[in-house]
């Protein structure tokens, strides 16, 4: 198991645990973290789990690819900033054990 | 054959079409709701289905939710271009002197994603939430106003009503012109064969009236202070504000149209299902808190839009099939929502899913729809509504269905309102 935190965008702090391997989205979703919807299924064709990574973990997750899906549901997400990324496109792998996610205000 | 088939409407008659023969694109088998016959079949004996001949050509069905996604996520293969035929089974076609108006739906990057980037913000919830107070207001002035007790038609007096009353309220559209909106969008996606236009040049008539009345809307709201309706947004907004105005009426019919069908038959599709499945009704009456996961069931269970099409820009394999360049590829979202496959228990309708949203009724990729959490606040709001006044909304007599194999729609609903 390794440990993700997600923080809400009103500040509250939610740490859950999920199986390596799994993606942050599950993560969110199995612990019923609110504002994280993951319409598709975690298969990068929504973007109803973007997240902003914490800006010290950026370069452990990965920015954000310039070309490619997830980049290109992005552009039409509301909030997006340097450090979006969709959830479902993050595989927790054990060096992301402790990693800290922020839920943008709006997941639409 | 095809007459031969139009008179089959029994499960018998379908299962014993010879495969190769199936042509799911018959207005009929939608209207008279046999359609799920045909497409339990093809997803069962040849889910990636190719129709040699039929009155819109040939195509291919694509029915399974996967194969679906697929395709609906790969818009480098698969086109959505007007010239190429658009995005329903039914060619867009180019008539001289019809007005054609571009609307980002039906373009590919880069145009598309430049125009949405630009019209998204519009709709943004954070935008909606301000309107949810009017909007909620006036659909508990409509529930207020109708007979207890009385037959009445739910399409006409309730859905129809409600759709174009937030309509009006979202463009600030001057409230006692609103069925001008119904019209309009109406006209937007009409060919003469419809009935709904008498003729090309008429429907272009009746869109140049349209375009002046929304330019003198646009001019007062751009000289006012800005304001939270859709219309004010884009005339301040530095990424709309100075879009070529041609360009402005396409977005702005674009949103009308993609709101205006699609909700009115959701609207009428819930009471229907609830209805059909009283158990599920009885639990809602219980417990209106499943009215927010009911909501996104409600949508999957009617699929507003049966389809949408994709043209081929090259060879392509799915499902073991050869596609080639060229050729059209119909995602039958009616289908894949009821693809047990992928949803649990998909031919039943279940008002507290765990993962109401896992649905194809608003596609995904890049042209997923982008009016989905609007519509669904809608239909939030006429629930909880319609939950506060009425015990039950008892549907009396057969449903009407629309002769169409695009838009899922009941043109009449025949109900009586128990008051609570
Ligand atoms: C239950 C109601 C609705 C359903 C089922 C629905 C369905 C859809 C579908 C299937 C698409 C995808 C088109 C494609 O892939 O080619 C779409 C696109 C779209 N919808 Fe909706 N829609 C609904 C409500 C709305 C509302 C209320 C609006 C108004 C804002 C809206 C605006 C749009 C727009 C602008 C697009 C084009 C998106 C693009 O091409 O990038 N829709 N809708
Ligand atoms: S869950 Fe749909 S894009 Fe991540």
């Amino acid at each position: 198991m390794v440990k993700v935190t997600f923080v809400a965008s009103g500040g509250e702090r939610r740490e859950v645990e999920i199986d390596k391997g799994e993606t942050a989205r599950e993560a969110a979703l199995f612990n019923d973290v609110p504002g994280i919807d993951g319409d598709c299924g975690g298969v990068c064709a929504c973007a109803t789990c973007h997240v902003h990574v914490d800006p010290e973990w950026i370069d452990k997750v990965g920015r954000l690819q310039e070309d490619g899906m997830e980049a290109e549901l992005l552009q039409f997400a509301e909030g997006t900033t340097e450090y979006s990324r969709l959830a479902c496109q993050i595989p927790m792998k054990p060096m992301l054990d402790g990693l800290v996610l922020h839920v943008p205000e709006q997941q639409y | 054959m095809n007459t031969q088939i139009m008179e089959m409407d029994t499960a018998d008659k379908i299962a014993a079409i010879p495969i190769e023969e199936i042509d799911v694109a018959r207005p009929s088998l939608f209207q008279n709701d046999t359609i799920g016959l045909f497409f339990d079949r093809l997803r069962k004996e040849d889910p990636v289905h190719y129709c040699r001949d039929s009155y819109v050509g040939p195509y291919w069905s694509i029915t399974k939710f996967d194969d679906i996604m697929a395709v609906d996520t790969n818009h480098k293969v698969f086109s959505s271009e007007a010239k190429l035929g658009g995005i329903a089974i039914q060619d867009m076609h180019s008539v001289e002197g019809a007005l054609d108006l571009e609307m980002f739906i039906a373009m590919d990057p880069p145009k598309h994603d430049q125009q949405r980037k630009a019209v998204t913000p519009s709709v943004a919830p954070s935008n909606l939430q301000l309107l949810e107070p009017i909007i909620r207001q006036r659909a508990a002035k409509i529930l207020d106003d109708l007979p207890v007790g009385e037959e009445i038609d739910w399409v006409d007096k309730v859905s129809i009503e409600l759709t174009t009353m937030t309509l009006a309220t979202l463009f600030d559209f001057p409230w006692e012109e609103r069925r001008k909106l119904t019209r309009w969008s109406d006209i937007t996606t009409a060919a003469p064969e419809t009935g709904i236009v008498e003729s090309y040049e008429a429907r272009r008539e009746e869109l140049i009236e349209c375009a002046m009345y929304f330019k003198g809307l646009w001019e007062q709201r751009i000289n006012e202070e800005p304001k939270n309706d859709l219309i004010s947004i884009m005339a301040h907004s530095p990424a709309t504000r100075d879009m070529p105005f041609l360009e402005f009426l396409g977005n702005l019919l674009l949103l009308i149209v993609g709101g205006n069908d699609t909700t009115r038959n959701s609207i009428s599709g819930g009471v229907l299902a609830l209805n059909e499945n009283p158990d599920q009704y009885r639990r809602l009456s219980d417990d209106p808190s499943l009215i927010g996961s009911m909501v996104p069931e409600i949508i999957r269970w009617q699929t507003p839009l049966t389809h949408m099409r994709r043209t081929a820009l090259q060879d392509w394999e799915i499902g073991g099939k050869q596609i080639k360049k060229g050729d059209k590829v119909v995602m039958w979202y009616l289908s894949g929502n009821r693809d047990g496959s992928v949803i649990d228990r998909a031919d039943e309708f279940i008002i507290d899913r765990k993962n109401p949203r896992h649905h194809l009724s608003f596609g995904y990729g890049i042209h997923r729809c982008m009016g989905n959490r609007l519509a669904e606040l809608q239909l939030r709001i006429i629930w909880e509504e319609i939950h506060k006044r009425f015990s039950r909304v008892e549907v009396t007599g057969e449903p009407e269905r629309l002769y169409s194999n695009l838009v899922r729609g009941i043109t009449n609903l025949p109900v009586r309102l128990h008051a609570r």
